[in-house]
C-alpha cells in the first residue's frame, strides 16, 4: 500500500508503541506454530521408528512427553491405541494439545495481531490453520499419517520462512522470536527426558545393549539425525545423543543454542527499545540457567539425574514465561514516571 | 498504465432523458433487459457516454464461463486473504465473504462532481446542526425542527451539552447512502454519521478488480481509491486535542468477535496505527493511555468503531465489557478526541432526515445539491394519516433500526403482512417514517442464469478534519436476489467495484 506522501511522524518518533496484547499474541503465535511442527514430527517418527518392547509403535510415550496421560484417560481408555492417539492429537478439539486445537489458538493469536503481521504471513496462516480445522478422521488413516505430518511440518516451516522474509523487524518480531526459542527449549527437554526414561529405565549409561534404531528415532524426533551423524560418525552412545541435543552449539534445536537465542533476544529488546529496566531480571535468569548447562557435561547431567535436571529446566522456562507476562503485559498496568509527568 | 483509449467531452447529467431503453448489446448482454429502471451501465438513452460504451463493449466480449471462472477465483482469494466477516459459534469460527460481482458500477466525471459537492454540503450542514443543538440551539428556537424530535431522540446525548470539540467537527467519518430513481436522479436515502462501515470493501474491491479484470480496466481513467488510509490518519491528527503536536492515533475496535473486525484491521494498517481494544486502554487523571510493553503511552485521537453506549461503562451501559471506564469524562475535558463525536446519532436519525433539506437552507443559505426522498413522519398526525391511507405504495421503516431490518415494502407485502404492520404502526407511530417506493436503479450483475439487472445503491465516504474530502466512488451494494430492493449484506447483498471516471 502507499507509503509515500507526508505522514505525521508519530510512529517514527515513538518507538515504544507495541501494545502489550500484540507482544503476547506474537509470542504465542510462534509457540503454537513451533509446537505444531514438533508434534507432527513426533507423530511421524513414532509411527515409523519408536517401538514398545513387543515391537508395536510406542504411542504412549507421546502422552508422557506432553504430560497428557490424565487428559487422555478422561476421553479414552488406556492402554493407548493408535486410532485413539491419532484422534486425540490431531482432530480432538477438546484436547488443547491436539493439532486442531493448537491451530485454532495460532489462528486466533494471528487474528489478534493481524494489524501487525504481513499480509503474506496472514494469508499463509489463514489457509494452513483453516485446513487444520477442517481435518477429519479419513485424512489421518494410517497410510496417510506420514504424508499428513510431512504436509503439516512443511506448512509450519513455510510459516517460519514467510515470517522471516516479510515481518517488519521491531519489538513484535523480537517477542515472536522469544516465543519460538522458549518453545524449542521446552520441547527438547521434554523429548530427551521421556525417551531416555523409556529406553533406559534403569538409568544405565553403558552403550553395550544400545538399540541404534531407537536412539536414532530420538534424534529424528528432533530433526537431528543427520546433523548428529556428521559430528559423531563412529560412536553412538546415550550420553553422546543427550549431549548433542542439550549442548551442541550449532544444532538449531539444541537447548544450548536456544537458551543463547533467548538471551540475545532479550538483549536486543533491552538495548534497541530502551527496555533495560524490564529486561534486567529476565536476562539474569536466563544467564544463570545457561550457566548450569555450560558447567556440566552430558555424563555429569545423566549421573546426577537427567530427569531432575530436565524438570528443573522446564520449571525455569515456565518461570521465565510467567515473568515475561508480568513484565510486559501485566494485568494491572504500572504508571511509569515518564507517563505520569508527561501528558503528551 | 496505458493511456485511455477513448476521450470525449463530458456528457452532462442533463443528457439523461427518458427515451426508451437502449437496444441491448450482444454477447453476455444479449438477454439483458431493464424494463422500468435506470441502468447504471446502459442508461436509457442513445447518448451513451463513450467510456461507458467502451466498458459495455469490452464486457460484452467476455463469455459467461470466463466470468464465472474469475468470480470463483475472486471468492477463493477473498477467503485466503481473510477479507471476511466471522460468525462465531461455541467452538468454531466460520468465515463468510461479502459476495463480489465482477461487473463494475461506473460513474461519469460530472455525475461524481455532483455527488462530491452534494455530500460535502450535507456533511457541513450536519456538523453545524450538531454543534448548534449541543450549544445555542438556534435551530430549535427558530422552529426549523421540532425540539421534541431532537431532545427526545434516543441518540441525543446529554453528556455532549456544552462540550466543545476540536474544529467543531462532530462527524469526521460519514457515509451517505444514495440511490437513483428511474430517471437517473441521485437521491439521499439516509445518512450514516455514527460508525459507517464498508470502506475497506471499496479499496479491496478495486484491488480484486485490477487483479482479475485487468483486460476490462486497462486504459480506463479511473479515480484512485488508495489515499483513504492516509487521509483518514491526517484527519484524525488534525482534530487531536489542542496543543498536541505529535498525536498518537489509535483505532478502537470491539475486537476479533466483531463482524467488521477485518475492516478495523484494514484501516489500522492503512493508517499505520495500533488497533486497540477496551482492555488495551486505561484512563488515569482523565487522560487516556494504552498499555504497551514499555508501560503506559498517551493516546490523543481515537477512531472508535463502537457505538456510544459501549464506550464507557461509567458513562453509559454499565454492563459493557468492551469499553473503557472514564473515557467519556476524559473526552469531555478535551484530553482526547473521539471520532466520530458522541451523540452524532441524532443527525442521522431517519425522522431528522426529513428535515435535512431545511437544515441545509437554514445553516448554509444554499439549496440542497442532492435531493432527498419525500418522507412522512408518523409521529406527526398528517404523516401517520397519509401513511395509513397509502401503505401499499410506501416503504415504512422503523426510525431506530439499521441493516434493512423491520421495514415493510408495501407493494411487495401480502394483505396479512400489511394488516400486521398496520397494528404495529398504530401501537407506536413515532417509531416509524414512510417514503414512496423508489424504483432503484439497476446494474448488470452476474447471476446464476446469466447477466441480469439487479438493484444497487451507493455509499460514498466523506472525511472531515480541517476540510471535507470525499473518497471518489464509494461502496456500491447490490441486491443479489431478483427484484429485491434490500442491498444490506445481512440480507443477501453483495458489492461491486465503483469506478469514477477522471474525465
Amino acid at each position: 500500500m502507499t507509503q509515500t506522501g507526508t505522514r505525521f511522524p508519530a510512529m517514527l518518533a515513538n518507538l515504544n508503541t507495541l501494545l502489550s496484547r500484540y507482544g503476547e499474541s506474537m509470542m504465542w503465535l510462534a509457540r503454537y506454530m513451533e509446537r505444531i511442527e514438533n508434534l507432527a514430527r513426533i507423530l511421524e517418527v513414532t509411527e515409523a521408528f519408536v517401538r514398545n518392547p513387543d515391537g508395536s509403535p510406542g504411542w504412549e510415550s507421546i502422552l508422557q512427553i506432553n504430560s497428557d496421560e490424565e487428559r487422555y484417560a478422561a476421553l479414552y481408555t488406556l492402554p493407548a491405541t493408535e486410532e485413539n492417539i491419532l484422534a486425540f492429537y490431531i482432530t480432538e478439539s477438546t484436547n488443547p494439545t491436539s493439532i486442531r486445537a493448537m491451530a485454532h489458538m495460532a489462528r486466533e493469536n494471528a487474528r489478534s495481531a493481524r494489524p501487525l503481521i504481513s499480509t503474506e504471513m496472514w494469508m499463509q496462516l489463514n489457509i494452513f490453520t483453516q485446513s487444520m480445522l477442517e481435518l477429519s478422521t479419513p485424512d489421518i488413516r494410517r497410510d496417510g499419517l506420514s504424508g499428513l505430518c510431512n504436509r503439516i511440518k512443511q506448512d509450519c516451516q513455510t510459516h517460519f520462512g514467510v515470517t522471516e522474509g516479510t515481518l517488519y523487524r521491531d519489538q513484535a518480531w523480537l517477542f515472536y522470536l522469544l516465543g519460538k526459542y522458549l518453545e524449542r527449549s521446552d520441547q527438547i527437554t521434554r523429548l530427551i527426558d521421556i525417551r531416555y526414561r523409556t529406553l533406559l529405565p534403569d538409568g544405565e549409561i553403558s552403550g553395550s545393549q544400545m538399540d541404534l534404531t531407537q536412539w536414532g528415532s530420538v534424534l529424528r524426533s528432533a530433526a537431528a539425525y543427520h546433523a548428529f551423524r556428521r559430528l559423531q560418525p563412529v560412536t553412538t552412545t546415550p550420553a553422546n545423543v543427550v549431549g548433542f541435543l542439550l549442548k551442541n552449539e550449532g544444532f538449531p534445536r539444541s537447548l544450548m543454542l536456544n537458551l543463547r537465542q533467548v538471551e540475545s533476544t532479550l538483549n536486543a529488546l533491552s538495548t534497541h527499545y530502551n527496555l533495560r529496566h524490564q529486561c534486567g531480571p529476565l536476562q539474569e535468569r536466563i544467564i544463570n540457567l545457561r550457566a548450569t548447562l555450560e558447567d556440566q557435561t552430558a555424563e555429569d547431567i545423566i549421573s546426577r539425574g537427567l530427569h531432575e535436571y530436565m524438570t528443573y529446566i522446564q520449571d525455569e522456562l515456565a518461570a521465565l514465561q510467567a515473568e515475561v507476562s508480568v513484565t510486559f503485559w501485566p494485568l494491572t498496568p504500572v504508571m511509569t514516571q515518564q507517563t505520569a509527568v508527561s501528558p503528551q | 498504465m496505458n493511456k485511455p483509449v477513448l476521450q470525449s467531452p463530458d456528457p452532462s447529467l442533463s443528457s439523461v432523458s427518458t427515451l426508451p431503453p437502449l437496444k441491448a448489446a450482444a454477447g453476455i448482454f444479449a438477454a439483458y433487459d431493464t424494463p422500468d429502471f435506470f441502468c447504471e451501465l446502459m442508461r436509457r438513452t442513445e447518448d451513451m457516454p463513450p467510456l461507458l460504451r467502451t466498458v459495455r463493449d469490452r464486457l460484452a466480449g467476455f463469455d459467461l464461463s470466463e466470468l464465472r471462472h474469475r468470480t470463483s477465483t475472486a471468492e477463493t482469494q477473498l477467503y485466503r486473504l481473510g477479507i471476511t466477516f466471522t460468525v462465531y459459534s461455541d467452538r468454531e469460527a466460520i468465515d463468510r465473504i461479502l459476495p463480489f460481482d465482477m461487473i463494475p458500477r461506473v460513474l461519469t466525471a460530472p455525475e461524481w462532481e455532483h455527488i462530491d459537492r452534494g455530500v460535502q454540503q450535507r456533511v457541513r450542514a450536519l456538523n453545524l446542526f450538531l454543534r448548534d443543538i449541543y450549544h445555542e440551539r438556534h435551530v430549535l428556537r427558530d422552529g426549523i425542527i421540532p425540539a421534541s424530535l431532537v431532545l427526545g431522540n434516543p441518540n441525543y446525548c446529554e453528556a455532549m451539552v456544552g462540550v466543545r470539540v476540536p474544529g467543531d467537527v462532530y462527524v469526521h467519518i460519514n457515509g451517505t447512502d444514495l440511490i437513483r430513481d428511474s430517471s437517473g436522479r441521485f437521491m439521499v436515502l439516509e445518512d450514516n454519521a455514527r460508525t459507517p462501515s464498508g470502506v475497506s470493501y471499496v479499496i479491496e474491491n478495486r484491488h480484486m478488480m485490477l487483479r482479475l479484470m485487468p483486460d476490462l480496466a486497462s486504459g480506463m481513467p479511473l479515480r484512485s481509491v488508495e489515499e483513504y488510509g492516509l487521509k483518514l490518519h491526517q484527519t484524525l491528527c488534525e482534530v487531536a486535542p489542542e496543543g498536541v503536536t505529535d498525536p498518537q492515533v489509535v483505532l478502537f475496535s470491539p475486537g476479533i468477535y466483531n463482524s467488521a473486525y477485518f475492516e478495523h484491521v484494514f484501516l489500522a494498517r492503512e493508517m499505520g496505527v495500533p488497533l486497540v481494544e477496551g482492555r488495551d486502554l486505561i484512563v488515569e487523571n482523565h487522560r487516556v493511555y494504552m498499555r504497551t510493553v514499555a508501560g503506559l503511552r498517551p493516546v490523543h485521537s481515537i477512531y472508535r468503531r463502537l457505538n456510544d453506549e459501549y464506550l464507557d461503562p461509567l458513562a453509559f451501559n454499565p454492563d459493557s465489557m468492551l469499553g473503557v471506564p472514564g473515557l467519556v469524562e476524559a473526552y469531555r475535558r478535551g484530553n482526547v478526541t473521539l471520532a466520530n463525536a458522541l451523540g452524532t446519532g441524532v443527525a442521522d436519525d431517519k425522522a431528522v432526515y426529513a428535515y435535512v433539506p431545511r437544515l441545509i437552507r437554514y445553516y448554509l443559505s444554499e439549496d440542497p445539491i442532492l435531493d432527498s426522498v419525500q418522507t412522512h413522519i408518523c409521529a406527526e398526525p398528517e404523516g401517520l394519516a397519509y401513511t395509513l391511507a397509502n401503505m401499499d405504495k410506501l416503504v415504512i421503516k422503523p426510525v431506530g433500526a439499521s441493516g434493512g431490518y423491520g421495514l415493510l415494502i408495501g407493494s411487495q407485502a401480502t394483505q396479512t403482512e400489511l394488516d400486521e404492520f398496520r397494528a404495529k404502526l398504530l401501537e407506536d407511530p413515532s417509531n416509524y417514517i414512510s417514503q414512496p417506493i423508489i424504483d432503484l436503479s439497476v446494474s448488470p450483475t452476474l447471476c446464476p442464469s446469466g447477466v441480469e439487472a439487479r438493484h444497487v445503491d451507493l455509499r460514498p465516504f466523506a472525511l472531515t478534519g480541517k476540510n471535507t474530502w470525499v473518497l471518489p466512488g464509494g461502496l456500491s451494494r447490490v441486491a443479489l436476489r431478483k427484484g429485491s430492493l434490500v442491498v444490506n449484506s445481512s440480507q443477501g447483498g453483495g458489492s461491486k467495484d465503483t469506478w469514477v471516471m477522471a474525465r
